[in-house]
């Protein structure tokens, strides 16, 4: 008779945002490849846990499954990372599975990341060219500029830094590490740079920009590879000049 | 521009920290370091320090008041962070843990050295010289808790100059940041044999 492979998961649940959390494991039928997602899938397709017993289907968050939006994050082996890139081949068994517990969890492993962009409105991560008549087309962007521009776009809102940040937490106010990135993606941008006072004087207010303790534990957790802490500092100083226009100065824009 | 007051107050706690505390700590260390020459060398320049005209005003501006300050705000910095070098035990995490526990070990120190070496002489009228030191640290307790007390104190503030030139935005690129490192690391080595060597001088 030969044995199939099976692969185990310790996967921390909660009914519901107020209840207590409690462990489940279960035991899914190996495939080669396999990623956490499909094997979420698996327990969804036949939720019986390892003793046996029907339980209801874990829950958990997904859409794009090519580590681009940002939605599956989760705390796989006590690293938070995207489910959908983490493939059990290269896991260490029994895998455990956590929700971000930074952010508020909706059930299971499900969380909800509306702080994120909260923050990012208030902050006005974004251009405006919106007018009442064409505007005309905007000014150009050095192809230089364009290319480390283009690696601080890739952040997908994940999470995953605000899990990583001990100044993240109940306790604090502070925003967390992807904003500044945002800020300093949308000031850098030709057009953003229009809008670039009103940004900072916004990250500049109680929970922005103030909140990092540089232990720099998000460019080292982010899985874009996103260089956040050269943003958190060029950030930085725009805010100290920034400051010293906004007391000494008298043009405003 | 609601609510950016946290902005001054941590702006604020980062450059006192450095000006004028960072340059009072090098000035301390820098005197005392006289105990080196022996007892008449370290009297003659605790003497001068002492009586400098507008003593209280410099005492209170340059010294009590930032202190109190920058303590008392890291105090709440500190324990706003959920500290987990457990999970994420990057160097740079450590750094952070290490920046908030010597700063709390460094403000017990502090607020017994002062009561010992300055309030009680304000108080009592006891004499600050050679032969005060001598005699707290012929108690190897008493050594022990200068030992720590000094070493965290400068740690805090190497390690702070790290941190203030990232906060500041002067060091941006992860380049200018790991050298600066090398820096400030080197400056808590360099500061170490200087207090280290002073501690030794007194016994």
């Amino acid at each position: 008779m030969v044995e199939t492979k099976t692969v185990k998961f310790i996967i921390t649940r909660q009914d519901t945002p107020e209840s207590a959390p409690y462990e489940e494991e279960f035991e899914v039928p190996y495939r080669p490849n396999m990623n956490v997602i499909s094997a979420l899938m698996e327990i969804r397709r036949n939720p019986v846990n390892r003793k046996g017993q029907a339980t209801t289907p874990v829950t958990w968050d997904m859409n794009c499954l090519e580590e681009v939006c940002g939605a599956c994050s989760m705390v796989i082996n006590g690293k938070p990372r995207q489910a959908c890139s983490a493939l059990v081949d290269k896991l260490e068994q029994p895998i455990r599975l956590a929700p971000m517990k930074t952010f508020p969890v909706v059930r299971d492993l499900q969380i909800d990341r509306s702080r994120m962009f909260d923050s990012l409105k208030k902050v006005k991560a974004w251009i405006p060219i919106d007018g009442t008549y064409d505007l005309g087309p905007g000014p150009r962007m050095p192809e230089t500029k364009r290319q480390w521009a283009y690696e601080l776009s890739k952040c997908m809102t994940c999470g995953v830094c605000l899990e990583a940040c001990p100044n993240v937490n109940s306790k604090s106010n502070f925003m967390g590490p992807a904003v500044f990135n945002q800020v300093r993606l949308f000031n850098a941008h030709p057009t953003g740079a229009m809008n670039k006072a009103e940004r900072l004087n916004a990250f500049m207010e109680d929970g922005g920009l103030t909140g990092c303790g540089n232990s720099q534990n998000c460019v080292q957790s982010c899985p874009k590879g996103i260089p956040i802490t050269t943003s958190i500092a060029a950030v930085n100083r725009d805010a100290t000049l920034q400051s010293f226009k906004n007391f000494f100065g008298s043009d405003r824009d | 521009m609601a609510g950016s007051r946290e902005f001054f107050y941590r702006r604020l706690h980062s450059l006192l920290g450095v000006i004028p505390i960072g340059i009072f700590l090098l000035q301390h260390l820098t005197v005392n370091h006289f105990a080196t020459g022996g007892e008449s060398s370290f009297n003659k320049a605790a003497d001068f320090m002492a009586n400098l005209p507008f003593r209280y005003v410099l005492e209170i501006v340059i010294i009590f008041l930032p202190i109190l300050y920058h303590a008392i705000y890291g105090l709440y910095i500190a324990f706003t962070a959920k500290n987990n070098v457990s999970k994420f035990s990057f160097f740079r995490n450590w750094m952070f843990l290490l920046q908030r526990i010597t700063g709390v070990i460094t403000l017990i120190f502090i607020a017994w050295h002062v009561w010992e070496t300055r309030l009680a002489n304000a108080v009592y009228g006891t004499d600050v010289n050679f032969q005060m030191m001598h005699d707290i640290l012929s108690s190897p307790f008493m050594f022990g808790f200068y030992l720590v007390g000094i070493i965290s104190a400068i740690f805090h503030f190497s390690n702070g100059l790290w941190s203030f030139m990232v906060t500041w935005g002067i060091t941006i690129s992860p380049r200018s940041q790991v050298i600066s490192t090398y820096v400030t690391m080197i400056i808590f080595l360099a500061l170490s044999i200087v207090g280290v060597q002073t501690l030794f001088a007194f016994i």
